[in-house]
């Protein structure tokens, strides 16, 4: 009883931070982003006659390796907090400790869509050599 | 006797028909990416197909699934291979597959946009509302300038130099390649390699005012020396009056002002704001391949542009009398 009451305590909605849970889609918006504007502000303004895709790909490949360290640290964070205190995969209770472990394996798996999507958008650079 | 009634389809069965008619309708055609004659649209069809296919088998196992699991075996199941079957099937396959249809769309799509090797014929296109300058290379100088009319010589590859007057185009000949917008202040390229010979309709894909769905254009893919001797032959001045009604058309075309917008070789009609008219009686079609070009739409085109085009500039020539119109008509459809 009085454990329970310590987890409603320290589990309870208050304490929650429920745009870490947002935090990898974002960050896979703002790399489809990033991308974009530095594709086409380089191919219009500094791609020259050659038309060097090389070093807007090194871009999208920083972009990529920051993107996939920030999704992959929330991801990493929700997993723990899903398996925190709990070996099971279920969170169906209506106490504070699953919503808690519920919101954890959200962000989870926001995370990992997030990874997939960003890797299929740094994947277009990978087979584009030239602005054309 | 006995007659054996057939219940009559429902609206809803007749509805479904009749959509399947039209989906089964593009499938073929001279404007169709399903029926490719050029080496660009033969592998956007490859991997129309694929892609269909791979859907087709995803949707039957999907289907079979359902049904195994409402009908065959509605029991519970076991809860962790249960669980395991969601994230395989729900979440691992299909990255895999979305992967792999990725990689291998992206990699179709350099060799479709590569700039073709030099001395490759070049083509001059630029999009208007709602009509299509078209430029030939001319090796004796000017190029040679038509409209809405497209003639390629089969089994060699084109680059079509694209840009805009206006608003944004899209320029798409969907039997021969892919599309490429066409943007004021800027130009962009599209190279397509023809392989079979034929009839082809080519439109603009981007919406772009009132009339977008009357900027057409036909394409005649053509051997190599009906193209030469076709374009030699747009190459020259226009043809004179053969007869005294044309010359009292060509006297009125040149008194009521149409020079000032159109050019007709060979006259003193060197307007440039419309299209180039110094053959326009050659052509399959009138006004971006809304009509057949006959004389009664020639005439139809004269006096009621603004009902036929909404929004285009070309002004109604209302105070013309019908006998003015026909010698108008029949003056512009000898300019072969």
């Amino acid at each position: 009883m009085e454990q329970e009451q310590h987890h409603s305590e320290k589990y309870h909605e208050r304490h929650e931070r429920i745009w870490f849970m947002f935090l990898p889609p974002f960050v896979w918006a703002l790399h489809l982003l990033a991308c974009y504007l530095t594709a086409a502000i380089w191919c219009a303004k500094y791609s020259g006659s050659a038309n060097s895709f090389t070093t807007v790909r090194i871009a999208i490949g920083i972009y990529t390796l920051l993107a996939i360290a920030v999704i992959g640290y929330s991801g990493w964070s929700g997993f723990r907090r899903h398996r925190h205190l709990a070996a099971d995969l279920s969170h169906n209770d209506d106490t504070p400790l699953d919503r808690y472990r519920f919101l954890g394996m959200a962000t989870f798996l926001l995370a990992a869509l997030s990874t997939v999507a960003t890797l299929f958008v740094a994947t277009v650079a990978l087979f584009f050599g030239n602005c054309d | 006797m006995k007659v054996i009634e057939m219940p009559a389809a429902s609206d809803a069965v007749k509805a479904k028909l009749i959509c399947a008619g039209i989906l089964i309708s593009g499938c073929s055609g001279s404007q169709s990416a399903l029926s490719p004659a050029g080496a660009g649209a033969e592998q956007i069809a490859s991997l129309f197909w694929w892609m269909a296919g791979g859907a087709t088998i995803i949707w039957v196992i999907m289907i079979a699934l359902s049904i195994y699991t409402l009908h065959l075996n509605p029991d519970a199941h076991h809860r962790q291979k249960s669980a395991l079957f969601i994230i395989g099937g729900g979440a691992i396959a299909p990255t895999i597959i979305l992967t792999i249809l990725l990689i291998y769309g992206l990699n179709l799509l350099p060799a479709l946009l590569a700039r073709p090797p030099a001395g490759t014929l070049q083509i001059e296109v630029q999009g208007y509302q709602w009509w299509w300058r078209v430029r030939y290379p001319n090796q004796s100088g000017e190029p040679i300038e038509l409209a809405n009319e497209i003639r390629l010589p089969r089994g060699e590859p084109v680059e079509f130099i694209l840009s805009s007057k206006d608003v944004v185009h899209s320029f798409w000949i969907p039997s021969l390649g892919g599309k490429v917008d066409m943007i004021p202040g800027r130009t962009t390229h599209l190279t397509l390699h023809p392989t079979k010979t034929g009839r082809f309709r080519g439109a603009c894909a981007e919406y772009c005012g009132a009339s977008h769905a009357y900027m057409n254009f036909t394409v005649d893919v053509v051997e190599k020396a009906e193209y030469d001797e076709w374009l030699a032959q747009q190459s020259a001045d226009r043809l004179a009056p053969r007869n005294e009604a044309a010359e009292r058309g060509e006297e009125l075309f040149l008194q009521t002002g149409c020079g000032a917008c159109h050019t007709i070789r060979g006259t003193e009609a060197d307007g440039t704001i419309g299209p180039d008219l110094t053959h326009i009686g050659s052509r399959n079609s009138l006004g971006a391949d809304m009509f057949v070009n006959n004389r009664e739409n020639l005439q139809n085109w004269i006096a009621h542009v603004s009902a036929l085009k909404p929004g285009v500039k070309m002004p109604e020539f209302r105070a013309l009398s019908d006998d003015e119109y026909q010698s108008l008509s029949k003056y512009l459809e000898q300019l072969k």
